[in-house]
């Protein structure tokens, strides 16, 4: 009978070290320890054993059975290893294949840049304000102390809608500068960014129709070194801090002193080259304090309340974020373009 | 303005070693006078030498060549070989050597011409950028060299091969041999072989040299060029009237050839703005650069002898007519005029400020104007009938055909200056040919005058004939300029020996000097400027300038009528005080609070939707053509139609004012699929302009949505209206089928509302639509009205709890009648589920196979939960069954 366990042993430890599947190993199971199986065959021949061997042929069967179950338990875990093994094998992609994406939608860059101008001086207190394209020639002209015989006035110039010269597609974002003082309480802080028009045939560099932003400030005790200090922080957000700037005397007829604001050249770094035409210096803007003779003309009194404004070109400062070379890849809304930013 | 650096130094010490260019242009334009370019002139021309010509022979394999050796001024004489006719030996020429840069662009390096070396090029006019012009002397006249002479047709030639010496050509005209040139005053003396008789005559001609063979005219005494023969100049392909420069100035072999021409000298081009008119001439930027870089400024009074005798009063008469136009009009006279070429100092700087040497009359008036900055006319006053100057306004009809040749009909808005009879001149823009100086003339008048600006500038751009003269005027000039001018031009023409000046000077000056008188208020000024700057210091800054500072009161220099305002001296005192030298400092406290306004937040908030659903932000102009409309299939009675028209448009497709957005996204999604982009899926928020009675517009704002590609369909539209509206928080928008709407598809169209309002359009556009755009493809569009989308969006989402039971879902199925539309179902629906019916959806659409022609299948899916019990089958069961009663009452539904 011993010698039946022994063999019973060995043949069990094979068959279950051969078994490849969990299945056959459950059959293996049922075979050599279930209620009809090879061992329970075995003990039924006890009845033939002495007193003395019973308990320990029984002893031994116990072991016998342990020993089975516990190669069939490491045999389980190791089929049930390799199998998730050769499961993640099976279920590995190739991660450089595209992902599916869902495209977003871009905003113009020119919008862009504007949000990025619209943000830097809502932090610092200004509000944002939109007004009529159709304007008056009183507004964007006489106001803001540009005389009739103004060349900028001519029909060669600007876009009319009657013929006695008085109502026009404003050329200036500036009639904002007026609307505001006339109808918003003191002090202000504004921006107007808005589409202009002026009689330029489309090329590289022109378009009848573009986008400036205004600014203005009217308050008690305003003067050219506010202006200065505005003007410096929000260059130096567009810019990048440290960015060097120099301010030259300029003329518009709405303000005085009138300057324009350069900053230097950032890929030459003043030395001059092509970027800034050998100049060292690029222009961004212009501005000045406000004509005491416009604030005036808006019934608030220059000898108390004094005001800057400015003016810039957005298409001018987008192209040169972006480094757009041709305004009219602006206007042209190919989305190869617009799906660039 | 082009301003020559030699020239400045005579009116302020700035040598160029002392102050050169780049710190010049940063200090004028740092304080206003914005400098665009500055050119270095010598850069443009190297090492090109005069040479003098010690031989010259014909070349060994080469018809038409020379090998000259020259000297220039080296060791050794250098070898150049040149294809012109005109050299002598002798001769002082410009010679290009080895290396040499021509101011073309050219350079210039030794090299063989057909096997001899040549180590350099002699230089015509042409190549150093001159003109006769420049150099009168330069002019160069050819005679028909007979050895060059290649006929037309080889077998029919006018002179035959093998002519010679006293051969008849034709008539007195003979064959000639040139035995001996000899330089003579005004050209050279020949020595010609008439066939054994020897004969000497002068000619003009540069290209005869001894052994050549020519036509002489024995009759006239004449060498024949090329029209006397009546040839053609390939014919006589090298006896051309051009050739080398002949130097007939006082310099030696080895001068600098850069010196000589001028090209010695740097030009700053200045962008001087309109209210410095005064800045445009020598004397005023002179007068910002000596404050600018604290040097004296140096002017000098013209001193007039007169010396021809007589008195000008006595001889003109001059009346303005219209003094409003013409403030002042100062003038002389001088006889006995010799037309010359003015002096090379005078050519250089004339040439250096941008414009072109003429004789010494005109270079004189154009000298004057660009050293005072004063416009001056000088015209032939025989020309002038009666002796008599009018300045007044042209008649109906007049015409006057201008210096440049061309005809020009007047209007009675145009100043003119005229005899008793006629124009002889438009006033401050251009003379007229009728009173042009053409050779010497016994008198002429010099017109020195002040005219309105704008009055000029619409002449010139009525004319179409923008001048320097007038664009100096436009801006607006200092009357009390005209006297000095007038005197300045009348020394130059004794001090070149131009003429004779008649004494007095007429000096028509009816309003008289105006002066601005300011007062200096030093605290106003720092107020503005944020600075603390003494009196003293403005003080001293406005006398540079020119200003007269007295006590507290400023007088205005006549060249400065810009100024007329304390911030004006505001700005004058900065300039110089330095914009960059104003502290930056924030000098209030911010005091306003800043920020989007709602409509703002909402407008951003729409864009953010847009781009995530997949659109790109486009920009479109605000005009459009009036075809558009056609293009749009827009009735012919559409209000929309009435739209603000430009009088004065740039061309037809920018000619009116859009009442609609439609046709910009068109545009923009034909011209993406004319560039073969597979799909495009766009939107702008953007104006369109409505006539208002007072004459402006109302410009509300659109919501514009376009799209097309293969993913694109009725649904993908509408799904994106859908999220724009759910993400603006406005709940339960309608969409109603539209098929009277003629630029969208009958079938495939909707209206937008929300509650009674209809806010927008949304669908396809109509192929009749497509075919005008001529694209064979379906695009979507919607336009939303954005006002409308404002007023409406909900405000902030108040929390609701989360479920806490579970929801029970029925899927029915229901056939009914094809027309039903599914969405007034679905309101159906939901009335009848009741409170525990939180979802309905639709989840097929089915006809055909199993269902009657005319009905259609329709598939909801219902979901329902109570908020306080979990729902039984039974109450399920309840709400299907009262939605399938309401299904069959109202539409006569049946459950599949």
């Amino acid at each position: 009978m011993r010698e039946m366990m022994q063999m019973l042993r060995e043949a069990a430890m094979r068959a279950i070290l051969e078994t490849e599947d969990v299945e056959s190993l459950e059959a293996l199971r049922v075979r050599y320890l279930g209620k009809k199986g090879e061992l329970t065959g075995i003990l039924r021949q006890m009845g033939k054993l002495s007193a003395e061997e019973r308990p320990q042929m029984g002893q031994l069967a116990n072991q016998l059975r342990s020993e089975i179950e516990d190669t069939i338990e490491l045999r389980r875990k190791a089929l049930n290893e390799a199998r998730l093994e050769m499961k993640l094998l099976q279920e590995t992609v190739d991660v450089t294949l595209p992902g599916e994406k869902k495209d977003l939608g871009h905003k113009h860059p020119m919008y862009n840049v504007l949000d990025q101008i619209k943000d830097i001086f809502i932090g610092m207190g200004f509000e944002i304000v939109d007004g009529p394209e159709v304007e008056l020639a009183d507004y964007n002209f006489t106001k803001l102390n540009i005389d009739e015989g103004h060349p900028s006035r001519e029909w060669t110039d600007t876009f009319y809608f009657t013929e006695d010269s008085k109502i026009l597609l404003r050329t200036q974002t500036s009639p904002m500068q007026i609307h505001a003082m006339e109808t918003k309480e003191l002090p202000i802080r504004m921006i107007a960014p808005g589409r202009v028009y002026r009689k330029d045939e489309v090329d590289a560099t022109h378009s009848p129709m573009f986008h400036q932003i205004e600014g203005m400030v009217i308050d008690k005790g305003v003067t050219m070194s506010d202006l200065k200090a505005t003007l410096n922080l929000v260059v130096e957000k567009i810019y990048g801090k440290g960015t060097v700037t120099r301010f030259r005397p300029h003329h518009f007829p709405f303000t005085e002193p009138s300057c324009e604001m350069d900053i230097q050249c950032h890929k030459c770094g003043g030395k001059g080259c092509p970027t800034c035409k050998g100049e060292g210096w690029i222009e961004v803007l212009g501005a000045g304090m406000v004509h005491p003779k416009v604030l005036a003309g808006c019934g608030i009194d220059p000898d108390v309340y004094s005001g800057w404004a400015f003016g810039m070109g957005l298409e001018r400062l987008a192209m040169g974020e972006y480094k757009i070379t041709d305004l009219r890849l602006i206007f042209e809304n190919d989305v190869r373009f617009l799906e660039q930013f | 303005m082009k301003l020559s650096r030699k020239w400045l130094n005579e009116f302020v010490d700035l040598p160029l070693d002392e102050v050169d260019d780049r710190s010049f242009a940063e200090a004028m334009t740092v304080s206003g006078s914005k400098v665009e370019v500055t050119e270095d002139l010598s850069q443009g021309i190297r090492n090109v030498r005069v040479g003098k010509v010690l031989s010259m022979e014909k070349h060994p394999d080469s018809d038409h060549m020379f090998v000259t050796q020259i000297d220039v001024g080296a060791e050794k004489p250098v070898q150049i070989v040149t294809g012109a006719w005109n050299v002598h030996v002798g001769d002082l020429v410009p010679a290009a050597l080895d290396g040499a840069l021509l101011p073309t662009g050219a350079e210039i390096h030794s090299g063989k011409l057909r096997g001899v070396l040549s180590d350099g090029m002699l230089c015509s006019l042409k190549e150093l950028e001159l003109t006769t012009h420049d150099y009168a002397y330069g002019e160069i006249h050819a005679a028909a060299i007979l050895g060059d002479y290649h006929p037309l047709d080889k077998d029919k030639p006018s002179i035959s091969a093998d002519i010679k010496a006293g051969d008849k050509i034709y008539g007195p005209v003979k064959a000639a041999k040139v035995l001996r040139v000899e330089a003579a005053e005004d050209g050279w003396k020949a020595t010609l072989d008439v066939g054994g008789q020897e004969s000497v005559t002068l000619s003009r001609c540069d290209n005869l040299h001894e052994g050549d063979l020519i036509a002489y005219d024995t009759k006239k005494d004449h060498i024949c060029e090329l029209e006397d023969l009546h040839a053609q100049q390939a014919e006589f392909p090298h006896c051309i009237p051009d050739g080398i420069f002949i130097l007939h100035e006082d310099v030696k072999p080895g001068d600098d050839i850069a010196a000589l021409i001028g090209r010695d000298d740097h030009v700053v081009e200045f962008e001087i703005t309109p209210n410095r008119p005064d800045c445009l001439c020598m004397i005023g930027l002179a007068r910002e650069a000596a404050v600018t870089f604290d040097k004296a400024l140096k002017l000098h009074t013209p001193v007039v002898e007169a010396k021809a005798g007589g008195n000008i009063n006595d001889l003109t008469k001059i009346v303005v007519e219209e003094p409003q136009l013409c403030r002042r009009y100062t003038a002389r006279m001088v006889r006995n005029v010799k037309i010359a070429p003015s002096p090379a100092w005078m050519r250089e700087r004339i040439r250096n400020a941008g414009m072109r040497p003429i004789n010494n009359l005109v270079d004189i008036t154009n000298y004057v104007m660009l050293e005072y900055g004063q416009p001056m006319h000088a015209f032939d006053f025989g020309c002038v009938d009666n002796g008599e100057i009018h300045v007044r306004l042209a008649r109906e009809g007049e015409v006057i055909r201008t210096l440049d040749g061309t005809e020009r009909k007047l209007n009675t808005s145009m100043l003119c200056i005229c005899d008793t009879d006629k124009p002889v001149g438009v006033a401050g823009v251009m003379g007229g040919e009728n009173s042009e100086i053409v050779g010497d003339t016994a008198m002429v008048l010099f017109e020195s005058a002040n005219f309105d600006g704008v009055s000029i500038r619409r002449t010139a751009t009525a004319l179409g004939m923008r001048t320097d003269a007038s664009s100096r005027y436009e801006k607006g000039l200092d009357p009390e300029n005209t006297y000095r001018a007038v005197q300045r031009a009348c020394e130059l023409v004794e001090m070149l020996g131009a003429g004779e000046v008649v004494e007095g000077v007429i000096d028509v000056y009816p309003a008289g000097k105006q002066e601005t008188v300011l007062a200096l208020e030093p605290q106003k000024i720092n107020a503005l400027l944020g600075t603390d700057i003494d009196t003293a210091t403005m003080a001293e800054i406005l006398r540079k300038l020119g200003f007269t500072v007295e006590g507290e009161t400023v007088h205005v220099p006549s060249w400065r009528a810009d100024v007329e305002h304390y911030s004006d001296l505001a700005e004058e005192v900065a300039r110089f005080y330095g914009y960059n030298e104003i502290p930056i400092q924030f000098t209030g406290a911010i005091s306003t609070c800043g920020g989007f306004t709602p409509e703002q937040l909402c407008e951003r908030r729409i864009g953010e939707i847009c781009r995530g659903l997949g659109m790109d932000e486009i920009i479109t102009y605000s005009f459009i053509s009036p075809s558009y409309y056609d293009k749009i299939c827009l009735s012919a009675d559409s209000p929309l139609r009435d739209s603000l028209k430009i009088l004065n448009p740039l061309g037809e497709d920018t000619s009116i004012m859009r009442t609609t957005i439609l046709p910009s996204m068109l545009e923009i999604l034909t011209r993406n699929y004319n560039y073969r982009n597979k799909a495009a899926a766009l939107y702008e928020i953007g104006r369109t302009y409505h006539k208002r009675p007072d004459g402006l517009a109302d410009e509300p704002k659109t919501v514009s949505l376009g799209a097309y590609g293969p993913e694109m369909n009725f649904f993908v539209l509408k799904g994106w209206v859908e999220e724009l509206l759910q993400g603006l928080g406005i709940e339960n928008p309608r969409f109603r089928q539209q098929t009277g709407d003629p630029s969208y598809h009958p079938g495939r169209c909707a209206t937008l509302w929300v509650g009674d309002a209809c806010i927008g359009t949304l669908g396809q556009i109509h192929p009749r639509v497509m075919r005008n755009y001529s694209v064979d493809a379906e695009f979507y569009c919607a336009q939303i009205s954005f006002e409308e989308l404002f007023r409406l969006q909900g405000g902030t989402p108040v929390f609701k709890p989360l479920p806490r039971f579970p929801a029970v879902t029925r899927d029915i199925a229901v056939i009914c009648d094809l027309r039903i539309p599914v969405g007034e179902m679905q309101d159906v629906i939901r009335k009848a589920g009741g409170e525990y019916l939180t979802d309905c959806r639709v989840f097929d659409v089915y006809t055909g196979h199993h269902i009657v022609e005319g009905k259609k299948s329709v598939a909801f899916s219902l979901t329902m939960r109570a908020e306080d019990q979990t729902l039984t089958d039974e109450h399920a069961e309840a709400i299907v069954q009262s939605v399938l009663a309401a299904l069959r009452e109202k539409y006569g539904a049946e459950m599949r």
